[in-house]
């Protein structure tokens, strides 16, 4: 599903983000990754979804070859993996049905079938009654489902999430992450960057630790680690 | 791409369009101004290139026979001179003929003159010359000088060289200021399109982030491109044509005094349109193209 060998980034500030990550995410798994800020986990991730490309090393993502893959090919590739962030990336002109109709409006999806797709999404997050609904009229948590609605309404294989409880409280945060876990038990691969240390202990999953661009820790069910 | 999508790439297109008005309008503007002196250029420069098309296609040489030349003689020249190649006609005006034909221009008032020579007629026999292909007007009047009989041949040289010199300068001077214009203008646009990719930059980074193809991103920059191109040649184009018309029908198609006949106001109109509306296009196109590129590198 996901996999990574000898993986080197050095950007061309001079900046070396990751020195030799070696990974394998198979289908269905459910993986934090956490490190200090700068260790290289924001890197980690855009990798996947060729935000960034590596300087060296071999990344397959859902079938791709990134290395090989064509400026032509990544929007197929994008549309097997849904991205999540931590500013949630909405529209603000746009209604919450809009933001995530957009998703399927620019991929070419015939008109007819969106409204469907759509409605089965927001009903999926539990917000088809605020369809209608503006993100600025929202709270921060409604704003995050919306966007996770998006993200899951092309169906992808995986979810990538960068810090989506980064601007939550924690009550909100843990709806967010029970939402997630229901994503995970429906099959769809979850590779989450957090530093909400709580969540991690607490719903334990497979831990990645990425220090100074390197994979210091990668075990089951492990704990978040650090002291923040 | 389906008719269902370049509907939503025009829908977007005109958006960004409305949305940043001011920008739209002095971009229209500086459309609208390069195309009316490209256009005004180009209705002179065509012009002008039908003056000389038509003076080298009156081109003639005239080869004046010494006046010693019997008129068996003269005959006996004017057929070799038509056997010459590249030459299309050869009139043969014996000096009583010219001198007929002198009395005629000169009208009543010179006839005294001319009465004094009605028996020693001053006028050499004459040859006139037409060639195939106005170009080589030169070569065969060359031909002509070494022909035995022929004293002088006037090839009017000197008076075309000048005018082709002057058309040349008309032509340069003008691409230049529209080469000039037109760089100006694509800054001008592209500047605009940034300004709304700018204002759009989130939402680009979404399309990308969920797979949108470059072109689909690019597409409605390239419409608002288009469309700023074609709105500002329409104007400019409503403008020359109508200016045009109305001097051609003043001056009954032809330039001045000269006799000399402008071109047809729809004949010029279509070529007109033909380069406005395709550069008003190019230079949109090109607006748009530069400004999205940056901002498709992810």
């Amino acid at each position: 599903m996901i996999e990574m060998q000898d993986v080197w980034k050095e950007y061309p500030n001079g900046a070396k983000a990751l020195n030799g990550i070696n990974v394998h995410i198979t289908k269905g798994e459910f993986v934090y990754v956490v490190g200090p800020s700068g260790a290289g986990k924001s890197t980690f991730i855009k990798l996947m979804y060729r935000e960034e490309r590596p300087t060296k090393g071999h990344i397959f993502v859902n079938g791709f070859n990134i290395e090989r893959l064509k400026d032509r090919k990544v929007p197929l590739l994008r549309r097997s993996i849904g991205v999540v962030f931590q500013d949630f990336k909405l529209l603000p002109q746009l209604t919450a049905y809009e933001n995530v109709a957009f998703a399927l409006e620019v991929i070419g999806i015939p008109k007819r079938h969106i409204k469907r797709r759509v409605m089965d999404a927001l009903d999926w997050v539990g917000l088809a009654d605020k369809a209608e609904m503006l993100p600025s009229q929202m709270s921060g948590g409604e704003q995050q489902r919306i966007a996770i609605a998006r993200a899951l309404v092309n169906n992808p294989a995986v979810i990538i999430a960068d810090e989506p409880t980064g601007n939550l409280d924690p009550d909100t945060s843990w709806e967010i992450m029970k939402l997630f876990q229901r994503i995970n038990d429906r099959g769809t691969t979850i590779v989450m960057a957090t530093h909400n240390k709580e969540i991690v202990n607490t719903m334990r999953k497979r831990v990645i630790a990425i220090e100074a661009g390197q994979i210091v820790r990668d075990e089951e069910k492990g704990l978040y680690g650090y002291d923040d | 791409m389906t008719i269902r999508m370049l509907g939503r790439h025009l829908r977007e297109g005109c958006k960004n369009l409305l949305r940043n008005g001011w920008m739209t309008f002095a971009s229209i503007s500086a459309v609208a101004i390069t195309l009316l002196i490209l256009g005004a250029t180009l209705v002179i420069a065509l012009n002008a290139q039908q003056l000389s098309n038509y003076v080298a296609g009156q081109l003639q040489v005239n080869a004046y026979l010494k006046q010693n030349v019997s008129s068996a003689q003269a005959q006996q020249i004017t057929a070799e001179v038509k056997a010459l190649p590249g030459v299309s006609s050869v009139r043969y005006v014996p000096k009583q003929q010219g001198f007929k034909d002198l009395q005629q221009r000169l009208g009543k008032d010179y006839q005294d003159v001319l009465q004094g020579f009605s028996n020693k007629n001053p006028l050499p026999d004459k040859i006139v010359v037409q060639a195939a292909d106005p170009k080589q007007t030169l070569s065969i009047a060359q031909k002509i000088r070494a022909l035995p009989g022929v004293d002088r041949v006037d090839d009017g040289k000197q008076v075309v060289d000048k005018l082709f010199r002057f058309l040349d300068l008309v032509r340069n001077i003008g691409v230049v200021f529209v080469v000039g214009l037109v760089v100006m203008a694509m800054f001008l646009i592209s500047n605009t399109i940034k300004i709304t990719i700018f204002s759009r930059r989130r939402e680009i980074e979404i399309m990308k982030l969920v797979g949108a193809t470059n072109w689909f991103i690019r597409w409605p920059f390239l419409t608002e491109g288009i469309i700023i191109g074609v709105v500002g040649a329409v104007l400019p184009f409503a403008i020359i044509a109508y200016a045009y018309h109305s001097v051609y029908a003043r001056l009954g198609g032809t330039f001045l005094a000269v006799a000399f006949p402008l071109i047809p106001t729809a004949q010029l109109a279509q070529k007109l349109a033909l380069v406005m509306f395709g550069l008003g296009i190019v230079i949109g196109v090109w607006g748009g193209i530069m400004s999205v590129r940056k901002f498709l590198k992810i």
